[in-house]
């Protein structure tokens, strides 16, 4: 309990006294998970709606597969983007392994199916209440895609918002291609995983409740965002 | 609105099988243009899905729908889908769907709005509209389509007197204007109203087509007698 | 007619704008990867976390404009990064392992560059009395008492070192082993954490353990013992092998770690006053 106490302490200590080494890596966890997230988005989001709209063989598995894929051991997905871009592997020229690059194509790989499962389940509910509406108005299902998505869009911020937390709150997949270098490839949670392997739990904890409060504020940020447009869009 | 042909509707052996219930058996049905035809019939006759499957959003099980030419159709719906953005975006999209550019697509949505009343409103957020002015915004909306056929599914069953009359007063404008109105209500004040002639659905047929001042004095099927008087159970 | 709205095409705004922040945001991240010269250096987790990196790398970059990116792993997984072309200089701690990598053609050649020990830790009150300067005798009384000791178990050279001093006290581990040995499979850290938790005795670096938190009823039990002498050495990946290994930049690191300016730096660093590291680059070399 004592330790709780003294890391809450920590935390805020850390974040009043605004150390440049940890504002440097709480900015490259925020940056390089916001833009997993969007490009998870953008890959997701569209993919889960066309399988919510869309009627083609195999859509059944797909769905199941897209609901195994949530449960993707960030480990797995860490060590396929490992051997990819290896020097050794297919992708190996682009030499971004151990750079912010290759945490985001890690991220990204493990963000876009959460995206795409979520948004499906929401498109698809979004479907049910358009679909007479907007075949009658002659609407393609692939024309529906968009449309949908933009009127589901206050749902599905909190379907993208899902997925940043989960690239920020990612590991495994980040240690591995990241390779945790020191003002290079050195986020919240890779320094967390750092502090503990030095012995060091009270900081560890400390810098863990600052990755909390950075997820909280922002998942804030997007609740007041979604509030007010609900009010405003109906 | 631009002149055309009038077109004509033939429904012959119409058949939907919905799980294991027959909602149309057979159903033989000719729609001439130039009418405004409702269509009445209990709960559960098959009014809805009679109208879904003529308009094409319910393929049938058996028989076929076919038109004389090509037409331009239309529906609005009990509960009005809108879209989330402003009530002109929201006929604008259907416009824009339907192949009219800018600056027509503009220009005729903004017609369809002034013409429904609901001009002053354009810029406002389509979901935070009352019920009625979304029922109007949907009919301003299939308005724009310059439609043949326009199909209207009990368009006023969830709003007040008010709102009732105000939607009724532009279904007329529209049908005016040449649109073949095909509706259904269980308002029979409304049908009265509205219908030049009436379709009588039982059981998923049409046992009558009578003209609408002639159906509510003297109905020619025994069914269309019962629910007049009030014994067929209806919503 | 009253309407005076634009017409409106919200779907194509928004995206242009998703698109257009993603890829601004896309460029912020990467620059990191583009700017300057840097090398990787693929290295322990007992140089990177007992702070000896970040001591030293500062000046061999004021020295030469070189930044030295340091990935810290076992050093078995640090080797082969090497292998596998991702690192451009391996810096490791287990002198068979590192000829072996020189002799298959990896790496180019191997400099002997500093040293630190290990030392056996274990509970203060020692109940295995393991206590002493004697690593054999120290593990064969561990093992004799059947006390807890954790393991490695990673393929580091903390780990290669561990079981050569097993085969040298004569233990038998694949016959002694019972549930009173814990391979962990995981970093010094991390079994530095385990042994912590569980009152148990494990092999460490010096460089790891002294600025460890987390210990406990911890301490070191067996130290100063010649053969717990840990030597690192340093290796230019062979560029006959990776063609993009950096080989100019790379050598540069390499000849400043045993010049005498590198070997004045790892000397000069110091943990509670005391030295961890031990330079003995081989003069001329």
């Amino acid at each position: 309990m004592l330790e709780i106490f003294a890391s809450l302490g920590l935390a805020l200590e850390l974040i009043g006294g605004a150390d440049p080494t940890l504002l440097g890596i709480v900015v490259l966890s925020i940056e390089l998970s916001l833009v997993a997230a969007v490009a998870g988005a953008a890959i997701g989001l569209p993919l889960g709606a066309l399988i919510a709209v869309g009627r083609f063989p195999g859509r059944r598995s797909l769905i199941v597969l897209l609901n195994a894929l949530l449960g993707l051991p960030s480990v797995v997905v860490g060590l396929v983007v490992y051997l990819l871009l290896s020097r050794a592997g297919p992708l190996g020229s682009l030499g971004i392994l151990f750079t912010p690059a290759a945490i985001v194509v890690a991220q990204t790989l493990l963000v876009a199916p959460i995206v795409a499962a979520l948004a499906r389940q929401t498109a698809e509910d979004a479907w049910k209440d358009y679909e007479e509406q907007l075949t009658s108005l002659g609407v393609s299902r692939l024309r529906a895609v968009p449309t949908i998505l933009w009127d589901a869009r206050f749902s599905l911020l909190t379907v993208v918002l899902a997925g940043f937390g989960r690239a920020a709150s990612e590991v495994g997949a980040v240690m591995i291609v990241g390779g945790n270098i020191d003002g290079v490839t050195r986020v919240m949670t890779t320094a967390i995983a750092l502090e503990t392997s030095k012995g060091d739990l009270p900081l560890a904890l400390a810098l863990g409740l600052v990755l909390i409060a950075v997820v909280l504020a922002v998942n804030a940020g997007a609740y007041a965002i979604r509030e007010w447009s609900a009010r405003h869009h109906g | 609105m631009a002149e055309r042909a009038p077109a004509t509707l033939h429904a012959r052996d119409l058949t939907v099988v919905l799980g294991n219930v027959r909602a149309l058996d057979g159903l033989d049905l000719t729609l001439e243009p130039g009418l405004r035809t409702v269509v009445l019939g209990a709960n559960g006759a098959g009014k809805s899905v009679l109208l879904r499957t003529l308009h094409g959003l319910i393929r049938p099980s058996w028989g076929k729908v076919t038109w004389s030419r090509p037409t331009r159709q239309a529906m609005v719906f009990q509960r009005p889908v809108m879209l989330r953005r402003s009530a002109l975006a929201n006929i604008t999209y259907a416009l824009a769907v339907n192949g009219v550019p800018e600056p027509e697509r503009t220009r005729r949505a903004a017609a369809a709005l002034t013409r429904v009343g609901l001009a002053a409103i354009a810029s406002r957020p389509a979901r935070v509209l009352s019920g009625g002015e979304q029922q109007r915004l949907a009919l301003a909306r299939a308005w724009a389509l310059e439609p043949d056929f326009l199909f209207l599914d009990e368009p006023t069953a969830s709003l007040d007197p008010g709102a009732t009359a105000e939607i009724e007063r532009v279904i007329a404008s529209i049908a005016s204007e040449g649109t073949r109105i095909v509706m259904t209500t269980h308002n029979l004040g409304q049908a009265r109203r509205l219908a030049d002639e009436i379709v009588f659905i039982h059981a998923g047929r049409a046992t009558e087509r009578t003209a609408a001042d002639r159906f509510f004095d003297q109905p020619a099927s025994k069914e269309a007698g019962l629910f007049l008087q009030g014994e067929l159970p209806w919503k | 007619m009253e309407v005076t709205l634009q017409p409106v095409r919200w779907n194509s705004r928004f995206a242009r704008m998703a698109a257009a922040t993603a890829a601004s945001m896309l460029l912020a991240a990467l620059p990191a990867a583009a700017q300057g010269t840097f090398i990787t250096v693929s290295s322990t987790t007992s140089t990177e976390q007992s702070g000896l990196f970040r001591h030293i790398l500062p000046e061999f970059t004021k020295a030469t404009g070189i930044e030295a990116r340091v990935v810290a792993l076992g050093t078995g997984q640090a080797l082969d990064m090497g292998r596998r072309g991702d690192a451009d200089v391996v810096f490791v701690h287990d002198q068979v392992a590192e000829e072996r990598f020189v002799a298959e053609g990896y790496g180019v050649k191997r400099f002997e560059v500093m040293y630190n020990d290990f030392v056996i830790v274990g509970p203060k009150a020692d109940p295995a009395k393991a206590r002493g300067k004697d690593v054999l005798a120290g593990l064969e009384a561990i093992a004799a008492a059947r006390a807890p000791f954790v393991s490695r178990a990673d393929k580091s050279g903390t780990h290669a070192a561990e079981l050569r001093y097993w085969k040298a006290a004569g233990i038998d581990l694949a016959r002694d082993k019972g549930p009173w040995y814990r391979e962990t499979g995981s970093g010094m850290g991390p079994t530095l954490n385990t042994a912590s938790a569980m009152n148990a005795y494990a092999l460490a670096d010096r460089g790891t353990w002294l600025p460890f938190r987390n210990r406990g009823d911890l301490e070191i039990v067996v130290e100063g013992d010649k053969r717990l002498f840990n030597q690192y050495g340093v290796m230019l990946v062979n560029p006959a092998r990776h063609a993009h290994v950096k080989k100019d930049a790379g050598q540069k690191f390499v000849d400043w770690v045993i010049s005498p300016a590198g070997q004045s730096a790892i000397a000069a660093y110091r943990i509670n006053d005391q030295q961890l590291f031990f330079p003995n680059a081989k003069a001329g070399s």
